[in-house]
């Protein structure tokens, strides 16, 4: 029987209408348009000016605390300017605009095809390439991967796992790495397995990519100590808790850290970073993106140049239609609707997704039938109708705090749901973020 | 495209609505509904037909000039009660009393509280008690004298429970009475004598399976009940079976299944977890027995679920969900 987690979960549509489209080079840009806040924590210090002229790979900026990141020009030309630029959300974040001249390459980056399999770094080598090569989780979350390859000395890793779940629907970024670079992908895992000391690692995929489990499979048997890990379809099985539930069958406790269950949970797109950073030099300077919809008329997955506005990809990949109604960046239940298009990619974008107002327009809510299917359907065992209710009376921060609000891992299976259209969530992130700030406002015991 | 729709997260949705739960549950009635009208005829239908106008009706107008609310009739959920209404009254039953029923199941049991999901005691429940203990003749005998269809004898009396506990009362041991009573496959597949919904377990199992392959209910909450029953009743059959009805008896007769298929299962006044729902099962199953054993009323059914939807917000309290890590190693 084919693994999974085990508590609540949802069905949503697959629609993976871009898994067969092959990655494709984006092509050169004009203008990139680099942010600074590219990772989880402060975001980076530049450490060019005005005027300078940079090479693909360059450090542009440098981290600002222990969790943040280093940033690289994703190409080569003349910086514009240093300032503050809207992001997809409207706010201004410090940016570095970089015209673009030629493509000349930082010279220690290894930019031939061939795959390097032997590892001669000590595990502190490989924890300070990952750091300067400004590798961040590219599931999502954007957390400086190099802070999580060397837990603190009290907890444990006992093994890796790679997530190639990819449980949203439509994105298909990882199911292709996966078809076409499973050895590279499979040595960043050997690379981290390395750096943590660890001798067992695992791919989780779900059982939806065929071709990629295929692929992953057929590379793995170079890598005994790796096994590929068939998931049921599920969502969220991406979720870390989750997936670290379904591979070796461990719960985080509320309150603890992944790490607590001996597992690395790294998505399977950073691995592929990973290996460039220690194999090939190469810093995180493009990544893949899935540009789809059902209404767009081609399916595109993109190698793209972080910085690359994402008006200009989705002109490249012909247009948006008339009829569409929201552009997200990310998948359809944890992806952001994007508010400008003007916006630049960050290192953790994985798809820019355009649904139709048919697809996605909300309706009206109804009143609450306590079917409890929300119950059901929240992987961490909450009551989203009760947080909805305790939220919307105001103030009752004690009640929440007791019913766990702050475990919500805001995946929106709840909201997906419910068949009278609370729009549950919302309500949850609302007082989760309340509680928890009154949580942190506690004297520490 | 002009303009850019941003909202939070998630930005796509399940295929179910209220509407369509609602449906689902139509559709797992018609089963027993159709039963009921090809063995009682137009006097059914007819029930069925008044009793959801008459849901209907009372619920748009109190939304509409008493509470003046948005109107929301298209739910579907005013047509379930007035449906599961109609399968509780005996068959041939007069017109203006399911209309009587409707208006106390809307007016009262459903609107008062605040409409959809505000209700503590089911709708339908609360209109059959209201009309059992107003006019108890009514509802207690049957008569298929308006039979239209000739499927079966015409038949006039009381339902099996009744005459159970008629006979008892009179001095009457079981074994003389199950004498004319019906036999098993009678009471399966057509169970002559009741409320328009008791008529025909394969019907209401039929809809009970639709329910849960379409995922509207789960199983706890009927199989609890169902197990509680059987069993209760098996320990007072083995103790005394000149007094007590035996287990399979009592399984499917007077509207259990009924009960605990469609009205027990009610979201609104049914528990939220797995453990709630199972205690709400037992105890239902409990006080049905009791009722039938020993109350002066022969059905026990709609009070042991009444009763038990009191407990319904305790329940809720106190039975938590499991939490993810908190599993036991």
């Amino acid at each position: 029987m084919k693994k999974t987690f085990r508590i609540g979960g949802v069905h949503p549509h697959d629609n993976k209408i871009s898994a067969e489209a092959a990655i494709e080079i984006f092509p050169a840009i004009e203008t990139a348009y680099v942010s600074m806040a590219q990772h989880l924590g402060a975001p980076a210090t530049p450490v060019v000016a005005v005027g300078d002229h940079v090479k693909v790979g360059q450090v542009i900026a440098e981290p600002a605390g222990f969790i943040s990141g280093f940033v690289h020009s994703p190409v080569s030309g003349t910086v514009k300017s240093i300032g503050p630029r809207a992001d997809i959300a409207g706010n201004l974040v410090p940016h570095v605009e970089i015209t673009v001249e030629g493509d000349e390459w930082m010279e220690d980056i290894d930019r031939s095809d061939t795959v390097v399999k032997d590892i001669p770094f000590t595990p502190e080598e490989i924890i300070e390439k990952v750091k300067k090569a400004g590798v961040v989780g590219l599931g999502g979350a954007s957390f400086p991967t190099h802070v999580k390859l060397a837990p603190p000395k009290d907890k444990k890793a006992e093994c890796v796992i790679l997530n190639g779940t990819e449980c949203e629907p439509y994105l298909t970024s990882d199911d292709r790495i996966m078809r076409e670079r499973p050895r590279e992908i499979l040595i960043g895992g050997a690379i981290m397995m390395k750096a943590l000391g660890v001798t067992r690692g695992y791919v989780g995929i779900e059982e939806n990519k065929p071709a990629a489990i295929a692929s992953m499979t057929e590379a793995a048997r170079e890598f005994p100590q790796i096994e590929v890990v068939v998931l049921k379809k599920r969502y969220p099985q991406g979720g870390e808790k989750q997936l670290i539930d379904a591979v070796i069958r461990r719960q985080v406790p509320s309150g603890a850290l992944p790490i607590d269950t001996g597992a690395v949970v790294q998505n399977v797109g950073t691995s592929l970073a990973v290996y460039e950073a220690v194999q090939k030099n190469k810093p995180l300077i493009d990544n893949v993106i899935t540009v789809t919809g059902g209404c767009l008329p081609v399916q595109h997955n993109y190698k793209v140049r972080i910085g690359t506005p994402m008006s200009k990809i989705l002109e490249v990949a012909g247009g948006v239609p008339e009829k569409a109604a929201k552009v997200i960046s990310g998948g359809p239940m944890m992806g952001r609707a994007i508010a400008n298009l003007d916006a630049a990619t960050v290192k953790a974008n994985g798809a820019i997704l355009v649904l139709t107002e048919a697809e996605t327009r909300r309706k009206p809510e109804s009143n609450c039938i306590r079917c409890a299917k929300c119950a059901s359907a929240c992987p961490m065992g909450l009551e989203p109708w009760l947080l909805n209710k305790l939220s919307r009376a105001g103030g009752r921060f004690d009640e929440l705090e007791k019913e766990r609000v702050f475990d919500c891992i805001e995946c929106g299976c709840c909201s997906f749901t419910c068949p009278a259209q609370i729009p549950l969530v919302d309500m949850i992130r609302i007082s989760k973020a309340e509680v928890m700030k009154i949580m942190r406002s506690r004297p520490k015991k | 495209m002009n303009k850019l729709l941003v909202s939070p997260s998630p930005h796509t949705h399940g295929k179910e609505s209220t509407q369509s739960i609602m449906r689902d549950v139509l559709i797992a009635l018609a089963p027993a509904m159709l039963v009921s009208i090809l063995s009682s005829g137009w006097s059914a239908l007819m029930l069925i037909l008044v009793g959801a106008a008459a849901c209907v009706l009372t619920e748009f107008l109190i939304q509409k000039y008493l509470l003046k609310r948005p109107v929301t009739v298209s739910d579907l959920s005013a047509v379930v009660t007035g449906c599961l209404l109609a399968l509780n009254l005996p068959p041939n039953s007069p017109w203006w009393l399911i209309v009587i029923g409707s208006v106390v199941a809307i007016g009262v049991a459903k609107m008062t509280f605040g409409g959809l999901g505000q209700n503590i005691f089911n709708p339908a429940l609360v209109g059959r008690v209201f009309l059992l203990v107003s006019f108890p003749v009514l509802m207690t005998t049957w008569d298929d004298s308006g039979s239209m269809f000739g499927l079966v004898d015409a038949f006039s009396g009381a339902t099996p429970l009744g005459a159970v506990k008629e006979g008892l009362k009179n001095g009457m041991t079981l074994s003389e009475l199950t004498a004319d009573n019906l036999t098993f496959s009678q009471q399966f597949f057509f169970n002559m004598g009741g409320s328009a919904g008791e008529f025909s377990a394969v019907a209401l199992i039929l809809g009970f399976i639709y329910l849960l392959c379409r995922r509207v209910i789960k199983a706890t909450i009927p199989v609890t009940i169902l197990c509680t029953v059987f069993v209760v009743s098996g320990i007072f059959w083995l103790a005394d079976p000149e007094r007590f009805t035996n287990p399979v008896f009592n399984l499917f007769t007077g509207g259990l299944l009924l009960g605990a298929i469609f009205m027990a299962t009610d979201y609104v006044t049914s528990p939220m977890t797995t453990k709630g729902q199972i205690i709400f099962g037992i105890g239902i199953g409990l006080i049905t027995v009791f009722v039938r054993y020993f109350g002066s009323y022969p059905e026990g059914v709609s009070f042991a679920i009444l009763i038990m939807n009191c407990t319904v917000p305790l329940l809720n309290k106190y039975c938590k969900p499991r939490r993810f890590g908190e599993v036991k190693k």
